[in-house]
C-alpha cells in the first residue's frame, strides 16, 4: 500500500515545509497563528529521510512577508515556503538568517540594560553554523537555545 | 585636518580602529609632554557613577580639569532619581546630557553606555558597564605598553590571573590583536581565558598559548600583565595549593629582560609582592597615573576637532 501523507490541499495561503521536529508549535505561537480564525493544518514529528522527523504548517490567506520569513529562520533556518494561490504553488523560496534580529527576543543576561529600558531588544548573527546571538547591548553571545522570544 | 573620532562615543573597544587606537595613544603621548590646560575652556562635562568607582572617577575629574573643564556630576547611583524615583536610564541621559557637552558614565549593568549613548547627541564614553567593557582602562594599558616600549607590535605579552571573568584582560586582549602580539595566558585551568576571546585570537591568527606558571615563560616577556586570582572562587584547600604559580615576587625577575615592565590594573592585594616595587620591571603605579592622560586624549578627540597631537 502507498504511504501518502493525507493532509488537505489549501487554495490560498503558504505552507512551511522542513521545519524541525518539536519547532512548529513554537511557530505558531510566535506568530499568534495560534489566535487566527484561518484555516491551520500542522503537521508534527512527520517522517524524513534522516530519521530526525519535521514539523510542517500550512494555513490559509497568509502570506511571510520578508521579515517574517527572516523570523522564520529563529525556529527553522532551513525552513521553505510555498506561496498557493488557486492550489498551484506560486512561488516557493527557502527562508535565509537576517544580519540581525530587532525587538523579538529577550537577552539571556539578566544584567543587560535592555530588560528595564524603553528600547528594542537587537541581537546580531554571530556564527551561523549553531547560531550564535550578541546583543547589541551587553555584548554577550548565546546559543539560540537560551533565549526565549517576547511576547 | 579632521579627527576621526571628533564627537563620536568610546563605548567598547573593538568598536575602534588601529588607527583609532593609534591616534589616542599619540594625543595621550603629546598632553603628557606638553599639557594643554585651555583645550576645554567653557567645556562642561557630565561624570555620572552609577556605582561607586574611586580610581577611574578621581583619573578622569583630573583629566577634565588639567584640560581646563569644569566637570558636574555624582560619584554614586544611591542618591540619583533613577534610584530614588525609578527614573530610566534613557530619561536621565537625555536630561544630564542637555547640560553638558560629553557624558562619562559607569553603571552596574552591562549595555548602559551603549545604550546611553542612544539617547543623546554629546560624546559618551564608558566608563565601565557591569562586567562587559571597560574601554578607558584598556586605553591606559595601551598607552603604557606603547610608552615603555615604543611600539604595540611583536610584543610577549602574558596575562595573568584570573582570565576568566577579567574584563580588563578580555579587553586588551581585543585591543592588542590588532597588532601583531605573541600572548601567555597564565591562570588556573578553572579561570582560562573564555573561548570567544580566543576564537577571535585564531581568527585574527595571533599566536598565544596556555601556561600554568609565570616562571614558565618570564624571561621571554616584554609586558606581565597582572590580576588577582580571587580566592573565594576556590575552596580553601584547593587555593592554598596553586596560588604560589600566580604571584610574582622579585627572585623570580631575576634573569628578565631589560624591557619587562610589570603592569596591573589596581588595586593588587597580595599577588604582586612589594619587594617587586623597587626594581625597574615595577610600572603599576605610572600605570595609573597614564590614566589621566588617555582620559585627556579621549576628552580632547572627542570635544575638539582641532587638536593636533605633536608627540
Amino acid at each position: 500500500m502507498q504511504k501518502k501523507l493525507q493532509v488537505e490541499a489549501i487554495e490560498h495561503g503558504s505552507v512551511i515545509d522542513h521545519i524541525p521536529a518539536q519547532q512548529g508549535v513554537k511557530i505558531l505561537k510566535f506568530f499568534k497563528f495560534t489566535q487566527t480564525k484561518e484555516k491551520i493544518t500542522i503537521g508534527l514529528n512527520l517522517a524524513t529521510h534522516n530519521g530526525e522527523g519535521k514539523d510542517l504548517i500550512k494555513i490559509e490567506n497568509t502570506f511571510f512577508n520578508d521579515q517574517q520569513a527572516n523570523q522564520l529562520a529563529l525556529f527553522a533556518p532551513n525552513a521553505t515556503i510555498n506561496q498557493i494561490k488557486d492550489f498551484k504553488v506560486v512561488n516557493k523560496f527557502q527562508v535565509q538568517l537576517p544580519s540581525s534580529f530587532i525587538g523579538v527576543l529577550v537577552c539571556p543576561n539578566s544584567n543587560c540594560i535592555s530588560h528595564n529600558e524603553p528600547v528594542n531588544t537587537r541581537f546580531y548573527v554571530h556564527q551561523k553554523n549553531s547560531l550564535k546571538l550578541k546583543c547589541h547591548y551587553c555584548e554577550k553571545s548565546f546559543e539560540r537555545s537560551t533565549f526565549d522570544e517576547l511576547d | 585636518m579632521n579627527n576621526p573620532l571628533y564627537q563620536k562615543n568610546i563605548i567598547s573597544i573593538p568598536d575602534l580602529s588601529r588607527s583609532d587606537l593609534e591616534l589616542i595613544l599619540q594625543t595621550a603621548q603629546s598632553l603628557k609632554k606638553t599639557p594643554q590646560p585651555e583645550l576645554l575652556k567653557n567645556k562642561v562635562v557630565a561624570s555620572c557613577f552609577f556605582e561607586a568607582s574611586t580610581r577611574t572617577r578621581l583619573s578622569f575629574e583630573t583629566a577634565v580639569q588639567r584640560l581646563g573643564g569644569s566637570v558636574i556630576g555624582f560619584d554614586s547611583g544611591g542618591n540619583t532619581s533613577l534610584a530614588q524615583k525609578g527614573e530610566t536610564l534613557a530619561d536621565s541621559v537625555k536630561v544630564i546630557s542637555s547640560y553638558a557637552d560629553a557624558f562619562f558614565m559607569r553603571h552596574p549593568q552591562e549595555g548602559a553606555a551603549r545604550l546611553a549613548s542612544e539617547f543623546t547627541s554629546i560624546p559618551v564614553i564608558n566608563g565601565g558597564d557591569g562586567s562587559n567593557q571597560h574601554p578607558t582602562q584598556t586605553l591606559l594599558d595601551l598607552f603604557t605598553i606603547y610608552e615603555t616600549q615604543s611600539r604595540l607590535d611583536n610584543l610577549n605579552i602574558a596575562f595573568v590571573g584570573d582570565l576568566k571573568y577579567g574584563r580588563t584582560v578580555h579587553s586588551l586582549a581585543q585591543a592588542l590583536s590588532l597588532f601583531n602580539c605573541n600572548f601567555y595566558f597564565i591562570s588556573p585551568e578553572a579561570l582560562a581565558m573564555p573561548d570567544y576571546i580566543t576564537e577571535e585570537l585564531n581568527e585574527r591568527g595571533i599566536n598565544f598559548s596556555l601556561h600554568n606558571s609565570i616562571e614558565e615563560v618570564v624571561d621571554d616577556l616584554d609586558i606581565l600583565y597582572m590580576t588577582r586570582v580571587q580566592k573565594e572562587r576556590f575552596d580553601e584547600t584547593e587555593y592554598q595549593h596553586m596560588k604560589s604559580a600566580f604571584l610574582l615576587n622579585a627572585g623570580m625577575l631575576s634573569n628578565a629582560k631589560v624591557n619587562l615592565k610589570v603592569l596591573h590594573p589596581l588595586p593588587r592585594i597580595d599577588e604582586i609582592d612589594i619587594d617587586v616595587d623597587d626594581t625597574p620591571y615595577a610600572y603599576y603605579f605610572q600605570q595609573a597615573q597614564n590614566g589621566v592622560f588617555a582620559r585627556q586624549a579621549l576628552l580632547a578627540l572627542l570635544l575638539t576637532n582641532h587638536f593636533q597631537a605633536n608627540a
